[in-house]
């Protein structure tokens, strides 16, 4: 190759040719080196993750599919009966097959399937942190950007603040409140909510950043205060960014909402632990199938109305905790 | 032109600024006030009134106070001439306690709580004093009487006063005993136990007993038995929480890792402009979508019967979580390519996989590694809540010791632990995801 390509080249290109192989050499050689340290990394957690871990890999691996026996009830439609809280005919007295015990009579013989009840209650958990979450980081978020604030002290201390809501696990903010308002559906409620004050706030103030300042120019040459020059300079450019992201943030809440729930805050992520913990094949398979439907319900929508707002642009990750 | 003129005139070019739609009027109105309702709606569904007006508030102090402070209890019996102390079977001052604050002499027994506050006990009578007030509680064989008026931080029932010192601490005085809760600044025995020989040695003794001193034990160096002291320090158990620390961390980086390893080749079948067949592209992206909507809690839940407790159902569970939603992303970010690279490639006669690997992933290399490091960051938080259903990691054993109450000094040891870890990996990930990408604000793809 070197044979047929070398003679036709001048002098300055044997050398741009010669610096050009260096190059990719060393490019080569740190893509190696980095894949390298990758393999090391990887398989030296491994192996730690396997020591520490209660069961071997290998051992466990042939029972890597032993949760589809926790899925397989006695036959199709109890699926359909613990989903609707309908009297089986396998009822014997246990917990298996009480599925009418959970019903939660709204009126006269009307009434909410138990797990429908734990999914909304699930569900509001994370509309309502999500809400709370969205007022006070909107409120927050102005005092952050550079472009608003000019004191460096205001803004060190709100972007600080909002780190640390942000950064503290809410496990243990759920676990805090726990212990003083007992488990529930609160905890977990104030947990969410305070990751999700710093999570949109950072968003926000960073979308506030990047507004376009005319507007505002314009505000204050005609002698707007520094509210007004917000209200109507800076939201309303904003607020189609905000909303999205805290769709965004909804999708990532009905997930945490759901562990936290698992971990002792109430709703279905409860029941679901509960159900496996015990083996209720017929429960748990309803539990999956009515969270799976919810969460892609979930998404469509608020990927629905993300579109109507701002359009194609600006979609963030799917789900993922920020 | 006088100014009712102009404003007619802007009103006759913009009357969509003077006379907005009904809709356009009213619709914050409308939002906030259907906020206000669901606000109010959930207040009744999750009744927050009754369980804010159970919760035990006082208790949040007493927590909040437990993270950075630690009590000291002892008992001071009165039943015989002289008091006589004795302290808890594992104190935090050891097995023979003899702390400053507690003097004896004349037949009394002085506890000092700090500046202005202490208590002069003996038998039949105590004297309290605290800031600046004095009581004398007299006690007899089976109750107690306060003498005069109550200062407000005492209480009295018929067999116990109480004072309460706030931070310094508090007493219960009972007929024959005295029970002292002293609490101190900071956390008790953090690097050596109380059954550590290095304990309650200053920096200097401990350095030079392992630099020079005689061993300790004779089987092993006197650095190697304080390294195991410290490890398997009973009240902290700074070896597990590290070990768990790194279980967190390990499940993140593998399960990430192989998440981007997995939806790399699933998301070139996944793209419909790289992958020609449809039916191909929708089963790969509703793959993707399953793996994805199927929660990373069900799957850790899962992973744990399947593997037992530990890391290995932490790293399957992020692992088919995120190859869901790496895989989304990336076939998204193929399908908005830029063509005329490929396009080039293709036109100098390359074969069709050397179109992609010169034509595509030059392109997309970059964002893809940033959304991996930024998959790896948010897995790091992601992964201790996951712990704590038995997936492995530090969210366990934080859960536990949350659930103890008593032991908050150790979850904000591991806070503090998890915050710094989220801090440096927030730092490393933001700046390799700047040097990828040549802008820090890439969370936006």
């Amino acid at each position: 190759m070197t044979d047929r390509t070398v003679p036709d080249l001048s002098p300055e290109g044997l050398q741009i040719e010669r610096h050009w192989r260096e190059l990719s050499g060393r490019r080569r050689a740190y893509s190696w080196l980095i894949g390298l340290g990758l393999l090391l990394a990887v398989s030296g957690s491994l192996w730690f993750a396997n020591e520490s871990n209660a069961g071997k890999f290998l051992d466990r691996l042939p029972h890597f599919f032993d949760f589809a026996g926790d899925l397989i009830p006695r036959d199709g439609w109890e699926v359909w009966r613990a989903l609707f809280d309908l009297p089986s005919p396998y009822f014997d007295g246990s917990l298996k097959y009480d599925y009418p015990e959970g019903r939660v009579y709204l009126f006269g013989p009307v009434y909410l399937p138990e797990y429908f009840y734990k999914m909304l209650e699930t569900l509001n958990i994370a509309i309502v942190s999500t809400l709370a979450g969205f007022v006070l980081g909107f409120l927050l978020c102005f005092l952050a950007a550079k472009n608003l604030v000019r004191n460096r002290f205001v803004r060190f201390v709100v972007r600080r603040y909002m780190e640390i809501l942000r950064a503290f696990p809410e496990i243990v903010i759920a676990g805090f409140f726990a212990a003083i308002l007992s488990l529930g559906p609160i905890p977990a409620m104030l947990a969410v909510g305070i990751h999700t004050i710093g999570a949109l706030g950072k968003l926000f103030f960073e979308v506030v950043e990047n507004a376009d300042m005319r507007p505002d120019e314009g505000l204050r040459a005609a002698g707007a205060n520094w509210f007004e020059r917000v209200g109507f300079g800076i939201i309303p450019q904003v607020m189609p960014n905000f909303i999205s992201y805290a769709l965004l943030r909804l999708e990532i809440n009905v997930r945490a909402s759901t562990i936290i729930g698992a971990v002792g805050g109430g709703g279905i992520g409860e029941e679901l632990r509960l159900s496996i913990g015990r083996g209720h094949q017929a429960k748990t398979l309803a539990i999956v199938l009515l969270l799976l439907v919810t969460i892609i319900v979930v998404d469509q929508f608020s990927a629905w109305l993300r579109r109507k707002f701002v359009g194609e642009q600006a979609f963030g990750f799917g789900g993922k905790p920020a | 032109m006088s100014a009712s003129v102009s404003i007619a005139e802007y009103e006759s070019r913009y009357p969509e600024v003077f006379r907005p739609s009904l809709w356009k009027r009213f619709a914050p109105l409308l939002i906030l006030a259907g906020v206000i309702v669901y606000f109010i709606y959930c207040w009744w569904f999750f009744s927050v009134g009754s369980v804010l007006a159970s919760g035990q508030w006082q208790r949040a102090e007493y927590y909040a106070r437990d993270w950075v402070s630690y009590a000291v209890r002892a008992t001071i019996r009165t039943n015989s001439a002289r008091p006589t102390i004795s302290y808890p079977r594992f104190s935090e001052l050891g097995d023979n306690p003899d702390p400053a604050w507690i003097a004896q002499r004349d037949g009394q027994a002085i506890v000092d709580f700090g500046s202005d506050s202490s208590l002069a006990i003996q038998r039949g009578r105590v004297v309290v004093n605290h800031d600046g007030e004095t009581l004398e509680v007299l006690t007899e064989s089976d109750k107690v009487v306060p003498q005069g008026n109550l200062p407000s931080w005492a209480t009295a029932e018929e067999d116990e006063v109480s004072v309460n010192f706030g931070f310094a601490g508090q007493a219960d005085i009972l007929a024959e005993r005295v029970v002292i809760s002293r609490r101190f600044f900071g956390w008790a025995n953090f690097v050596f136990d109380t059954a550590s020989p290095f304990w309650n040695k200053s920096l200097g003794e401990v350095a030079s007993l392992i630099v020079s001193g005689e061993r300790i034990k004779p089987e092993m160096s006197n650095l190697a038995l304080a390294f195991d002291n410290v490890w398997y320090n009973s009240s902290w158990q700074h070896g597990d929480v590290w070990t768990k620390l790194l279980q967190t961390i390990v499940m993140a980086f593998v399960g990430t890792l192989l998440a981007t390893l997995l939806s790399f080749p699933l998301a070139f079948i996944a793209a419909r402009n790289i992958t020609s067949s449809r039916l191909a592209n929708q089963l790969t992206k509703r793959f993707f979508d399953f793996l994805r909507s199927v929660d990373m809690l069900i799957w850790a839940l899962f992973f744990t019967r399947a593997f037992g407790p530990g890391p290995l159902a932490g790293i399957a569970a992020i692992f088919f979580t995120d190859t869901g939603t790496l895989g989304k992303v990336y076939s998204e970010t193929l399908e908005n390519i830029d063509e005329k690279q490929r396009e080039g490639v293709r036109s100098v006669g390359a074969s069709p996989v050397n179109v992609q690997r010169y034509g595509v992933v030059p392109q997309v290399i970059p964002v893809f590694a940033s959304q991996a490091l930024y998959f790896w960051e948010s897995n790091t938080r992601s992964a201790t809540i996951i712990g704590a259903v038995g997936a492995g990691g530090i969210g366990l054993k934080l859960w536990e010791a949350m659930r103890t109450n008593t032991n908050w000094h150790n979850v904000a040891y591991m806070v503090l632990l998890i915050l710094l870890v989220i801090f440096i990996f927030d730092n490393v990930s933001n700046a390799l995801r700047s040097r990828l990408m040549g802008d820090s604000r890439t969370h936006r793809s």
